[in-house]
């Protein structure tokens, strides 16, 4: 009998190219996929700004893996899904910014992209399993039957925050070869697999913007649009509603920033609060970021159908925080409160709060 | 795995003959065709052999043949040539929205120059209306150039009716008949084009290899500067390899074309027929049109045409969907937009295009892997119903 055919998303870096070699070398019948997400001849004035080769789609990283599969010797293709990126990445970010909010692209892009319409499209190829190169682990829990989200072993490397949004029906159809593996391990096998891309560095920024400069992608991506921007510039007030100055668009902020305000006062000011409707920055200091709740909507829970009742658990609100001890608690429409320990310092709406108990992801939602 | 290649609108193989008659061109007779010594003046003669070859399939004089890289450059210095050497102030030209990106990003480029442009739509069966060609004529109208077989649909163009209403207007008049060539009889003359653009690889001869009609009297500026080739109007040494595989390519295909024709017509009618009769909601795009005998363009409704292409070619069946962008990903059709499709039926199109290699048992093994693999995507798109017989 035919091996199982497997279907690998090939980003054109390390992990993923290594994720193929992987399964390639077991023997699997493996064929990479390539998603075009992103037309860098759009919004010519935003791509100018990034360095050459840090393009979200950008022809090298395609070709990359593309010499990836010829090296290994398995069937690849790009595949084009920049509609469904838009509609569910792109413009969702875009909005996020301009209602107040720091949204993370990935964590929608892997929900609502890479594991339903490429999980899909590799499942209409024949692949029933779609393998990628993130640093987490799926384990079936051996009793319930249902699948876990686990932390990666290597903590340095862990995304698990990235994959909370991740349904039964996707996590038992997706393979992480990575989450046993440490950053160092991985080079190895791409060094052992003779791969292109073995020496290739990272790349940390948001695909499509990869310049990292989020404010002038939105303005370049309304001027588009032809809708322009909804929020000029306007008031910077403390939280007693004194004006202090004026912002440059809202969209230009994030909670919890304290460079690029503008501000004269005699001691640092940070953004508290981002205020569309008044179209307003509020500002204070250091100490009044402090949160000690905070409210999370949408809740995808991976461990349990639904949370019952108040449970302890560890939560993380941004990729790189330290994990707050915090008991969470179920709440109107289907979301969670979250009572942190000890306050926690900018919780910033937009963000995902996630929620652990030890290495297992019990699930997670969004910071309203 | 044997495979099966029914993607011949994209290119074809270069045919063996072809290949037997380039050979000698590359190394034993190397001599630059410009040289004055007998090296050069075997490849001269070879040349004016090729460029008769290549007259005799669009009905022209040799001497009107420029030979190119290919059809993309064909149409680049037909259409750029002619407008850059017109000395008008104002200038219109007319084109079609089915045109290939070789032309339409050639209009697009001049229209941004200043250039006032006028694409013309085209009827649900992919065929543009003569009359609305005379329609948007306009004294200040230089061009109009109309493809004369489509490459996605195989829908023949009225170019003799388009050719008259040119010539009554004194326009001069450019085709792109890059997938007819070798398919349909060509005669320049009976159709009144001006300029018309042929590609070598859709004709058994080697990629890099192309040529443009140019009837005396039409002036055109060069693309690029250099000597004085192709009696100035390409410059550079002339491909002799290329132009000889060309001109072998050119003699086989006109030899060919009626048995070919005929032949290709057939299995091409059975495949349709087929497909139609046993995959539902399935339908044939210019199926009402005049089309060249070997394409298909089969709209395989609740699928993603992408997937498809895709899951095919792991089954060994090459076919293709729209046009191809630079990373390789698939961008939808403007052609199947332009006849009126909506872009969910768009996207899930496919074009099946046979060629000279290809048999009625190729047709039957693929028409064996087709059904089953169109039945599986559907039964995981959330939009398709299987359908249930009335009683």
């Amino acid at each position: 009998m035919e091996s199982e055919l497997i279907a690998v998303a090939m980003s054109g870096g390390v992990d993923s190219s290594t994720v193929a070699a992987l399964l390639h070398g077991q023997g699997s019948r493996v064929v990479g996929l390539t998603m075009q997400l992103w037309n860098q001849r759009r919004l010519p004035e935003v791509a100018g700004d990034a360095p050459r080769g840090h393009r979200c789609c950008s022809l090298d990283d395609v070709y990359d893996a593309r010499r990836v599969a010829e090296h290994l010797g398995f069937p690849f293709y790009v595949v084009n899904f920049e509609r469904q990126f838009e509609d569910a990445v792109v413009r969702p970010f875009v909005a996020d910014y301009l209602a107040g909010r720091t949204p993370i692209p990935c964590a929608r892009c892997n929900s609502f992209v890479k594991f339903d319409d490429l999980l899909r499209m590799s499942r209409e190829l024949g692949a029933e399993r779609l393998a990628t190169g993130h640093y987490a682990r799926i384990r079936r829990h051996p009793s319930t039957g249902r699948y876990e989200l686990l932390r990666a072993r290597d903590p340095a490397k862990d995304q698990s925050y990235f994959l909370f949004g991740l349904t039964q029906k996707q996590l038992a159809r997706t393979v992480f070869p990575l989450g046993e593996m440490t950053k160092n391990e991985v080079r190895e096998a791409a060094r052992a697999a003779e791969l292109p891309v073995a020496e290739k560095p990272e790349s940390q920024e948001i695909c499509f913007v990869p310049s990292g400069n989020y404010a002038s992608f939105i303005e370049a991506y309304l001027a588009e649009q032809g809708t322009g921007l909804p929020a000029a510039p306007g008031e910077i007030t403390t939280a007693d509603g004194e004006i202090v100055g004026r912002h440059q668009g809202l969209h230009r902020y994030t909670v919890g920033q304290r460079r690029g305000l503008g501000l004269a006062a005699g001691h640092p000011l940070y953004v508290l609060e981002i205020d569309p409707e008044r179209n307003r920055l509020v500002v204070g200091e250091n100490a009044a970021l402090g949160c000690d709740c905070c409210e999370v909507r949408d809740v995808n829970w991976i461990a349990w159908p639904s949370l019952e009742g108040p449970v302890e658990a560890e939560v993380k609100i941004r990729h790189r925080h330290a994990l707050a001890r915090a008991l969470i608690e179920p709440a109107s429409s289907g979301g969670a409160r979250v009572r942190f320990e000890t306050p926690q310092r900018a919780v910033t709406p937009g963000q995902a709060a996630v929620f652990y108990q030890g290495d297992s992801v019990l699930g997670g939602g969004w910071i309203a | 795995m044997q495979r099966i290649y029914f993607d011949h609108n994209a290119t074809t193989p270069v045919d063996r003959e072809v290949l037997a008659a380039m050979l000698p061109w590359f190394s034993e007779k190397f001599g630059n065709a410009s040289s004055i010594h007998s090296f050069g003046q075997e490849a001269r003669g070879a040349i004016e052999q090729a460029r008769g070859h290549v007259a005799r399939l669009v009905g022209s004089r040799p001497a009107d043949i420029v030979f190119t890289s290919g059809g993309t450059e064909s149409d680049n210095l037909a259409i750029l040539g002619l407008v850059r050497a017109s000395r008008a102030e104002r200038k219109h030209i007319i084109t079609t929205a089915i045109e290939h990106s070789a032309v339409l990003n050639t209009f697009q480029a001049l229209e941004a120059s200043g250039v006032e442009v006028t694409y013309l739509p085209v009827g649900r069966e992919g065929v543009v209306d003569p009359e609305a060609v005379r329609q948007s004529l306009r004294p200040d109208t230089l061009l109009i150039s109309v493809m004369m077989a489509n490459n996605e649909l195989g829908t023949i163009q009225p170019i003799e009716e388009i050719g008259r209403i040119a010539e009554q207007a004194d326009v001069w008049f450019h085709t792109d008949a890059v997938q007819a060539a070798g398919k349909v009889p060509i005669d320049v003359s009976a159709l009144r084009v001006d300029l018309l653009s042929l590609s070598g690889h859709k004709i058994y001869a080697p990629k890099g290899t192309g040529a443009l009609f140019v009837r005396s009297g039409v002036r055109i500026e060069p693309l690029v500067h250099g000597g004085h080739h192709e009696r100035d109007r390409r410059p550079g040494t002339e491909n002799a390899a290329g132009i000889v595989g060309l001109g072998r390519a050119a003699e086989l295909a006109l030899a060919k074309l009626p048995v070919e024709a005929a032949r290709l017509a057939a299995l091409r009618d059975r495949f349709e027929r087929a497909v139609l009769e046993r995959v539902p909601a399935t339908r044939v795009n210019g199926a009402g049109a005049v089309r060249v005998a070997n394409t298909a363009s089969i709209t395989f409704s609740y699928v993603e045409g992408e997937s498809l292409e895709i899951a095919l070619d792991l089954k060994g069946l090459a076919c293709s969907t729209g046009a191809a962008c630079s990373s390789g990903a698939i961008e939808p059709s403007h052609v199947l937009t332009a006849i009126g499709l909506e872009p969910a039926e768009a996207r899930g199109s496919l074009r099946f295009s046979f060629g000279r290699a290809n048999t009625s048992e190729e047709v039957d093994r693929a028409l064996a892997i087709l059904p089953g693999v169109v039945e599986h995507l559907r039964e995981l798109s959330p939009l398709y119903k299987k359908p249930v017989a009335i009683l």
